[in-house]
């Protein structure tokens, strides 16, 4: 329950902190409609479209409604994917407006004591700490290798968790150990000729439940020809909290990031999660009302850039490139195409496979159901919009889906795992995808794999 | 007010799922793509069938609840927006294609079919459905029929009212009639089709459409025309009529309503000019060939800077949506966006956007101007802000006279959206009192209680646009 003390309050701070203007510049033409998957999935519900949403909002604003239960509802079950954004010809930022409205909601509604506890630990406890982070990934590890895993799946005791949790379990990349974790180097050096000079933005989950894949990426830069700086006082881009209603501690991540990187001297800050960049793409946004960092955030937004975009700046495409036969598919995520509007990148570079047969899958564009925690919050709507997603990416006949982000690539796996496709189909990140390339193409050329552990002295490639 | 037994009879129609009065529920149906008109209905209502719209209706009719027939809101009247509140029909369960008749060449459909669900479902089998209303990704047939809705292609294939064929429609007695048939030929009493197509869901409620279809033309060609000079563009209009070609596509966009539209669109389209006309024309090669040839002669004519062929399928395909987000697009300029629709013989065109500069020169308003200029159909649109009250108070003289105006050139006060609540006040200008006393006799028939779509199309007192309540 809101109390009406609560609805006050939050009526207030509707009133002081929304965008008025923003508000307004939605004309209700509802262009939007057709691409939000809320919107769809709920059978065309206008209360769960982002111009339904915009209305509410402004209604709370006006006075006209209260913000109870329903309205935090319609807004809870937004997936934040922001598909209403590129398609809006008045170009309202409608991003913008849900991160304030569920920051309002948020801190001024009490939390049940465990959603408070849970909330507390991944978005001040664990999230902003790189070692506990690694900590707790170790941890997973151990689990993973001690045959705990085994144990617990073969006894069922998987069962009493929410079926996104124990399938997820399932699922999840095989952790890396704490030492592959800490031995991660500040400066890398390009192979060959060095073009460009980049930082590299390593991320919370990234570097750690996802090692492997940004080791891949920084392989790939190194191969583009770029120097890469990987600062150590990075901190996680605070896009879970950003989304969950704290903005507070996202702004105080924010900070540390541009602290961290601004005095690189570096072209860009290469990301390889889409859900990152995009949230670093915003950080000019989120301190906008600070003149103290405005400035700062700015330059650090301006040069954030998606590696599939660098890749195909640098012309990794034309670079050997090859797979045995198979036929291709490509999630977008949803952050990194309609708010980084990258799309076109990662299908130039997987269309540059040889080998490969790059199938579009159809709605493509439209969010997994990942969305962050939305999997685990939302899980039932989360799995709709999943199933839903299967069906098309089933249709391409494709044995590997390909994903740019993190929270879709455990969501489509998850989704193999569900349709049961596990031993046929994979899903696999683009980077991890572009190396595997890279050493098929060698090996094919040379005669023998390229030991990409060896650093700068396989130069071979670069040529 | 909607009392909790007739509630209860209410569910018993459409199950506890299908029946929602939440605030929540109830804000999101209060309005719709018309600026400022907001008002709640009392409840909402999902249907599945055209048994249970019949329930539905003899209730309401029994308790003199107002019904507001709504298909996705995208109307610019005020056309759904519930200003005396009661029971907002939704037709999301009602959306399916029905049938096809390839032989017959007629589709026939629910009420709740996207626009554009239709287009690409009969394109599919090589037929045509010409309306295309701008909104036609988010529009429905029920809302089309009931707005008699026209689109880019009008010029030359006519508006909605030209491909309904026969309708279903429960009539607020609760009374399931049909009206025409898949006839070409149908003389047999009066023609109701004809009557519920444009009759803004006060008539009765359309349950079923079936609509004309014709033969997919077999090629079409997309023009830019570019002008330093408006007026020169307007002339270049009806000069192209008057040399008797018909294109599919003849509109208008001025300089402000170009640089949103590309803003949007990105799609580099020339924001240097004074204005351009987007034609297209469709047919057999060499028609098609022939056509723009002279429409391209009739443009440089006319002094048009230049005159740019879509080389592609794609790059025309873009051009024309970029033209479709116009209305939206123009939103970006200020925080309230108010478009007429006021429409003038197309030998008229010069005139009536030569008037519109001087009417916002006159009321010192910003008025951008783009429209189905072939069919005389422009839509002045004032980018402005609701809650600068002096300035609207402008903005509603300056459209005053506009209207004004648009008549005294033998034209309407609205070429496709429709009356509503927006345009109400100005129907009596253009039907004169027998006219208004002919059309509410007809009200009165259909809806003694007046129960249908109540306070749209026939004015109230009040000349207010900006209508909140709670
Ligand atoms: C960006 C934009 C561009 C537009 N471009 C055009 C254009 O080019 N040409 C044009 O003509 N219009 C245009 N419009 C106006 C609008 O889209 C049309 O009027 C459209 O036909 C409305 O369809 P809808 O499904 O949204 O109907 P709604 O707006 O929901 O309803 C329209 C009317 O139909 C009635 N109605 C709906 N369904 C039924 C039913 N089953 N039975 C009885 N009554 C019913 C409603 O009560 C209402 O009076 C545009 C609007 C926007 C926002
Ligand atoms: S497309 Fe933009 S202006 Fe139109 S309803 Fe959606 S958010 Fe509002
Ligand atoms: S962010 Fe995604 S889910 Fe939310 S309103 Fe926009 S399109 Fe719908």
């Amino acid at each position: 329950m809101t109390t009406s003390k609560e609805k006050q309050i939050i009526h207030d701070q509707f009133k002081e902190k929304m965008d008025y203007d923003e508000l307004l510049n939605c004309m209700r033409c509802g262009f939007c409609l057709p691409s939000c998957p809320t919107y769809i999935e709920s059978g065309l519900k206008e209360s769960h479209s982002p111009r339904g949403r915009i209305a509410l909002m402004k209604a709370v604003v006006d006075g006209i409604i209260e913000p109870d239960e329903d309205v935090e509802r319609t807004l809870e079950l937004c997936l934040g994917c922001r598909a209403c954004e590129p398609v809006c010809p008045s170009g309202v930022k409608y991003g913008h407006l849900l991160e304030e409205a569920r920051d309002i909601i948020n801190q001024n509604k009490k939390h049940s004591l465990p959603a408070k506890v849970i909330r507390k630990t991944v978005f001040e406890g664990l999230f902003p700490h790189p070692n506990r982070m690694k900590f707790a990934t170790s941890l997973l590890g151990f689990y993973q290798r001690s045959g705990i895993q085994k144990i617990a799946q073969k006894s069922g005791v998987m069962r009493l968790f929410p079926e996104t949790m124990a399938t997820m379990e399932k699922v999840l990349p095989k952790a890396p150990t704490l030492k592959e974790m800490k031995n991660r180097p500040e400066f890398l050096e390009a192979y060959g000729k060095r073009n460009k000079r980049v930082a590299f933005f390593s991320g919370c989950l990234m570097d750690t439940m996802f090692l492997e894949t940004n080791n891949a990426t920084t392989k790939l830069l190194q191969l583009a020809g770029c120097d890469i700086v990987i600062p150590k006082q990075q901190t996680c881009c605070g896009a879970l909290h950003g989304h969950s209603g704290e903005k507070a501690s996202a702004k105080e991540l924010a900070k540390r990031n541009i602290q961290a990187f601004e005095e690189l001297e570096v072209d860009y800050i290469i990301t390889n999660a889409g859900g990152c960049g995009a949230f670093l793409v915003d950080y000019d946004h989120l301190l906008n009302k600070d003149p103290e960092w405005r400035e700062r955030a700015e330059a650090f937004a301006t040069k954030i850039k998606d590696v599939s975009s660098i890749l195909v700046e640098m012309n990794f495409f034309k670079k050997p490139l090859k797979l045995t036969p198979q036929v291709i598919t490509y999630q977008d995520s949803c952050h990194l195409r309609n708010v980084q509007g990258t799309y076109f990148e990662p299908r130039t570079l997987l269309k540059s496979i040889e080998g490969v047969t790059y199938v579009e899958m159809k709605e493509a564009d439209r969010c997994c159901g990942s969305a962050g925690i939305y999997n685990i919050v939302e899980s039932e709507m989360s799995m709709q919009i999943l199933d839903h997603k299967m069906v098309n990416a089933k249709a391409t006949n494709a044995k590997t889906i390909v994903t740019a982000n993190p929270g879709c690539l455990l969501q489509m796996k998850l989704g193999i795992e569900r349709e049961g496709l596990s031993h046929s189909v994979r899903a696999i990140h683009i980077v991890d995808l572009l190396l595997e390339a890279v050493e098929t193409a060698s090996l094919t050329t040379s005669g023998n794999v390229i030991n990409l552990n060896e650093d700068k002295n396989d130069i071979g490639l670069t040529s | 007010m909607i009392t909790n037994q007739v509630k209860q009879k209410f569910i018993e129609i459409v199950g506890s799922e299908n029946y929602f009065d939440s605030k929540t529920e109830r804000l999101v149906y209060s309005y719709d793509a018309t600026p400022n008109f907001q008002s709640m209905p009392d409840a909402v209502i999902v249907p599945s069938n055209k048994d249970d719209v019949a329930s539905i209706v003899k209730l309401c009719n029994a308790y003199h609840i107002p019904i507001v027939p709504r298909g996705s809101g995208t109307n610019l009247c005020a056309g759904t927006c519930p200003t005396e509140g009661g029971l907002v029909i939704i037709f999301t369960r009602m959306n399916q294609i029905l049938e096809i008749d390839e032989e017959n060449l007629t589709v026939t459909v629910q009420p709740g079919v996207i626009t554009q669900d239709l287009i690409n479902a009969v394109e599919q089998r090589g037929l045509f459905y010409p309306p295309d209303p701008s909104s036609m990704k988010i529009s429905t047939i029920g809302g089309n029929i009931n707005e008699n809705s026209g689109g880019l292609r009008g010029l030359k294939y006519g508006v909605t009212r030209d491909y309904v064929l026969a309708l279903e429609a429960v009539l607020p007695n609760g009374d399931i009639i049909q009206t025409g048939g898949k006839l070409a030929k149908d003389v047999a009493g009066y023609d109701l089709t004809r009557l519920f197509v444009g009759s803004e869901g006060t008539l009765c409620v359309i349950t079923e459409a079936t609509l004309k279809l014709i033969p997919m033309p077999e090629t079409k060609k997309t023009m830019l025309a570019l002008y330093e000079d408006l007026e020169a563009a307007a002339r270049t209009v009806s000069s192209i009529i008057a040399n008797r070609i018909i294109p599919t596509t003849l509109e208008f966009l001025d300089q402000p309503t170009l640089e949103v539209v590309e803003d949007f669109a990105k799609i580099g389209l020339p924001t240097d000019v004074k204005a351009v006309l987007l034609i297209e024309q469709d047919g057999t090669a060499d028609i098609v060939e022939h056509d723009m040839e002279k429409i391209r002669t009739i443009c440089l004519k006319e002094q048009a800077k230049s005159v740019q062929i879509a080389k592609t399928t794609e790059e025309a395909a873009a051009l024309t949506a970029a033209r479709r987000a116009a209305l939206s697009a123009l939103a970006r300029l200020k925080p309230t966006t108010i478009l007429e629709d006021a429409t003038v013989p197309r030998s008229e065109i010069a005139k009536m956007v030569k008037a519109i500069n001087e009417i916002a020169e006159k009321y010192n308003v910003k008025i951008c101007t783009f429209g189905h200029a072939g069919d005389g159909n422009l839509h002045p649109t004032v980018p402005t802000d609701a809650r600068n009250e002096e300035e609207m108070e402008r903005v509603e003289k300056a459209f005053e006279e506009i209207f004004a105006r648009a008549i005294e050139l033998g034209g309407t006060i609205t070429g496709e959206h429709g009356v509503g609540v927006m345009k109400a006040p100005y129907l009596e200008w253009k039907l004169g009192s027998a006219g208004i006393s002919a059309m509410k006799a007809i009200k009165e028939a259909f809806d003694p209680n007046n129960i249908m779509n109540p306070g749209k199309v026939f004015a109230k007192e009040t000349r207010k646009r900006v209508v909140v309540s709670k």
